[in-house]
């Protein structure tokens, strides 16, 4: 589990990770709060179904990918928390919508 | 054989399996690859509408695909990810609905083989496929149309050439092709090959190659933007005109025909009609990830036609084809026959020589 | 939409800020694309918001990003931080970014994409709890996480850094396993006299060696065979040693064997590529100032050549100076008068390379797999033992085994499997990877949405419905 070095007077907000609410930084970066809350695995593989988490942290590996207000294939690793946001594991290949249509 | 590509390997393969020891030469890593941009649709419809004959080789190569496949993967234990679900040609106007059906109609009464299409309304085609959007007027579908996958294909029938006894040499393009004593020289950059008969199936590479053996093969590059997104959910089951979800989960889509040399580049204004008609077609597409665009070069003869000719002693075959996929049985089965015996000297490939482009001209 | 500037750059790393810098310097307008929140790059990343505990346990040598990032700031240079840049050419390029994107035309374009870790693969490799070693830094310099009872596996500088940092801020370490090769150390004795030149590195890797060494961390030294084990997520490590065969339960490993350049970019702009036997990777091919094959195309930093966070910004600076006497704004004198020093500074800093490139020469089998279950593409799932089939059929090169095994098709475009799959391609059939070649590299340089492509009208119209 990562745990945070120092207690910092930040700002905490609130986003739902699978449904459930999860207090978390604001502004931190989304992969690490989502490592610090024990959201495992972060998605399992459209090929094998393989799980999978973060492993580059930069934006190269494209492993910590997972659906961030409804758009899936996020890259958590370059997404920032905001209050409000939703994050849901993605299993497989992505189920596309006409999120627009369905709005 | 002269080339490496679906066409060459699909020969290639057909004489192995008929006794015969062909010898495939290819190029290396880096070439104009038309099997890496291919669709892999076996497509009927439309086809031939200016040469009829070419609309009765396709379907009845389309016929044969289920039983090339199953041969292939008896063979080569390769999943072709044949199927044949039927395809959509999606029109954009009800003008165009109707004028592309009079064409359907026009053909099938001329083809030989007969092929089944339907015209259907723009209701009928969400009911049918609800992921389309509402600026698609209809369609015209044929239960005929098929996919496969190309890239599963051409390593198949290049492993199948050598499981059955034939050869693979890769990285030795054909430099230079002439007559000797024998039969054919084929200068390649490792050295000298010799060869009772030679066929060129070098795609764009025929138009220089076959003017070296008094043949002729006057195909130019058209280049084809394709674009191919990340693995979704499966939204499309039927193959349509320009867009297809592959059994992996993967949806490309592209339609552009650039006169662009042998440059295999993308352009921006392009790209970006592409994406348009895409999304225009399937809104849902906008939200999918595009992980890979490029060019690639169609092998495009005058009128789009297959070219088959030889030389008149028999010793140099020329096989230019932009149809790779969809004429792979045809290829494999009675052209290898032919090449065994009559050659290309017989009424039925008559149509397909390059003389028929002089005739016009004159 | 027909926005123009003299120079874009990619990358906001010690390279891209030194480019806009030295580029603003001579006036030129300069537009500046990131993927990151802020500046800093993966070297200096979360710079301007790192908490002063934190800097102490990263040290100096990342706090020296901080007047780098204020002279960006300070610079003029337009700065689009959350951009995906997704194709560029001679005439410009392409973007998005959560705001909306566009086009934009440049003068001159310098790509500063940095590096990235050497792939690792190992059995395992893929699931859940293995990371890289940067990702455990780049955790640690940004968010300030850190995670106790790790195993460090690997070589290079950079996994001896974060296990100092770690300790420093009292992390427990359970083990590190070093992959260093035996003999690598006599080897890069050779360079010992040329790496002299640059004695404060020199002095820090001692000092975080003895670091470690004064802890009470388990060091274990000539690990030739590495697996990861576990169902869901790991559970343990297995190496073999000297001595044989060992096992430690562990739920969490930071790999790494240093670090290549990150060449998706350059590649996909189409610049000729060189391989650097060296430093074990392709690079583009650039001159003293960074200018490649192509005239409206420069690459810098650790992009163009693995050489650390102070060479890249000297090359950064060269770069931007190169950029506005190509476009006619800066003599050839003033540029050679501007360049000489830093020339001479960056000459020093390579200097100790060869010396680190050889001791930290990381072992073949720790990057070419030798056995047939160990996945070399992670996004396609493709083992090694499907590349050696597809070589053995005669499979001529990347492209081909591209098209037969998907390798390389996946999200990540390559990035992770580039690398691997050229010397293993190299390894199975005894070309050089020279000879082997690379992946071709397509539009789009990271995966957009056809959305995207389609174009920012569409989306900002999307984002108000």
């Amino acid at each position: 589990m990562f745990r945070p070095l120092e207690k910092g007077p930040r700002r905490r907000v609130s986003v739902r990770v699978d449904g459930r609410s999860v207090e978390m930084e604001e502004d931190a970066n989304l992969a690490a709060a989502l490592l610090e809350a024990g959201f495992s695995p972060f998605r399992t593989t459209p090929v094998s179904g393989a799980p999978r988490e973060p492993y580059c942290m930069m934006g190269v590996c494209f492993d910590c990918l997972a659906v961030v207000d409804d758009v899936p294939n996020r890259q958590t690793c370059l997404e920032t928390v905001r209050a409000g946001m939703t994050v849901a594991m993605q299993e497989g290949a992505a189920t596309v919508r006409d999120v627009e249509a369905a709005s | 054989m002269v080339g490496g590509g679906i066409v060459g390997a699909a020969i290639a393969y057909g004489l192995a399996r008929a006794g015969e020891k062909p010898l495939l030469l290819d190029e290396g890593d880096v070439a104009h690859r038309a099997a890496r941009g291919n669709f892999g649709n076996v497509w009927v419809q439309g086809k031939g509408a200016g040469l009829t004959p070419y609309a009765d080789l396709s379907r009845r190569a389309a016929n044969d695909w289920a039983e090339f496949t199953r041969e292939i993967e008896a063979v080569t234990d390769t999943d072709l990810h044949f199927r044949r679900p039927g395809a959509f040609y999606l029109c954009f106007s009800a003008e165009d609905l109707e004028k592309r059906g009079e064409m359907m109609a026009r053909l099938d009464a001329a083809a030989t083989i007969k092929s089944r299409f339907e015209v259907v309304e723009a209701a009928e085609l969400k009911r049918r496929l609800p992921a389309i959007g509402p600026e698609v007027a209809g369609a015209i579908f044929s239960p005929d149309d098929g996919t496969a996958n190309p890239l599963r294909l051409l390593r198949a029938l290049i492993s199948g050439t050598v499981a059955l006894g034939g050869t693979y040499l890769p990285r030795q393009p054909a430099e230079k092709v002439a007559f000797s004593a024998s039969g054919v020289t084929i200068d390649t950059p490792r050295g000298k090959i010799e060869a009772e008969r030679v066929v060129l199936a070098a795609g764009l590479g025929n138009a220089r190659l076959a003017p070296l053996l008094g043949l002729d093969a006057p195909v130019r590059p058209v280049r084809g933007q394709i674009l191919v997104t990340e693995k979704v959910r499966p939204f499309l089951a039927y193959g349509t005109n320009f867009i297809r979800q592959t059994l992996e989960g993967g949806c490309m889509f592209g339609e552009s025909s650039e006169d662009a040399g042998f440059d295999e580049g993308t352009t921006l204004p392009v790209l970006r009609e592409t994406a348009r008609r895409a999304v225009t077609a399937f809104p849902l597409l906008r939200h999918v990830q595009v992980v890979r665009a490029w060019g690639a070069l169609r092998i495009m003869s005058p009128d789009g036609a297959p070219i088959y000719q030889q030389t008149d002693d028999g010793r140099a075959f020329v096989v230019s084809v932009h149809s790779g996929v969809t004429l792979a049985p045809f290829h494999a089965g009675p052209l290898v026959e032919a090449l065994r015996g009559d050659g290309f000297a017989t009424p039925a490939y008559r149509p397909f020589s390059p003389e028929r482009f002089h005739v016009q001209a004159a | 939409m027909s926005q123009r500037v003299d120079l874009a750059v990619l990358g906001s790393g010690p390279a891209g800020m030194a480019a806009a810098v030295a580029a603003r310097r001579h006036g030129l307008s300069v537009a500046l694309f990131d993927e990151q929140e802020g500046p800093g790059g993966q070297i200096y990343r979360g710079i301007e918001s790192a908490e002063a505990g934190r800097t102490a346990i990263l040290g100096p040598d990342y706090a020296a990003g901080r007047p780098l990032a204020a002279a960006f700031r300070a610079s003029g240079a337009t700065h689009h931080p959350r951009a995906t840049v997704w194709r560029i050419g001679e005439d410009g390029l392409s973007w998005t970014s959560p705001d909306g994107g566009g086009e934009i035309e440049a003068g001159r374009v310098v790509v500063a994409g940095g590096a990235m870790e050497r792939p690792f693969p190992v059995k395992g490799w893929t699931l859940p709890g293995v990371m890289t070693a940067g990702a455990a830094q780049i955790l640690l310099k940004s968010a300030g996480r850190v995670a106790d009872d790790a195993v460090f596996i690997g070589c290079g500088p950079l996994l001896a850094l974060v296990a100092t940092q770690y300790l420093k801020a009292g992390v427990r370490i359970r083990a590190i396993l070093d992959t260093t090769q035996p003999r690598s150390g006599m080897a890069a004795l050779g360079h010992l006299p040329a790496a002299l030149a640059a004695p404060a590195a020199l002095a820090k890797g001692i000092g975080m060696l003895a670091r470690i060494a004064a802890s009470q961390v388990k060091v274990f030294r000539r690990v030739e065979k590495v697996e990861l084990l576990g169902e869901a997520r790991l559970s343990a490590v297995r190496w073999r040693g000297p001595d044989g065969w060992h096992e430690i339960a562990t739920e969490r490993a930071f790999l790494h064997q240093g670090v290549i350049p990150n060449v998706n970019t350059t590649m996909a702009a189409g610049c000729r590529h060189v391989w650097d036997e060296r430093q074990l990777s392709f690079r583009p091919e650039t001159d003293d100032f960074g200018r490649t094959s192509l005239d409206w195309l420069l690459a810098a930093g650790d992009g163009a050549g693995i050489a650390g966070a102070k060479a890249a910004a000297l090359s950064g600076a060269l770069a931007g100076h190169a950029a506005a006497h190509d476009l006619g704004r800066l003599d050839a004198a003033g540029l050679e008068t501007l360049a000489r020093p830093l020339i001479r500074a960056r000459r020093r800093e390579l200097a100790l390379r060869p010396f680190l490139d050889t001791l930290y020469r990381p072992a073949q089998a720790m990057r070419v797999p030798q056995d047939d279950d160990v996945v070399v593409c992670r996004c396609e799932e493709v083992l090694r033992g499907d590349v050696a089939r597809a070589v053995a059929e005669g499979c001529p090169g990347p492209n081909q085994l591209k098209s037969f095994t998907r390798a390389g098709m996946g999200p990540c475009q390559g990035r992770l499997c580039g690398h691997t799959i050229v010397e293993t391609i190299a390894a199975l059939s005894g070309a050089e990877p020279e000879a082997v070649g690379y992946y071709r590299i397509r539009m789009p340089m990271k995966p957009v949405t056809v959305g995207d492509i389609v174009g920012p009208t569409i989306l900002k119209e999307e984002n108000h419905g």
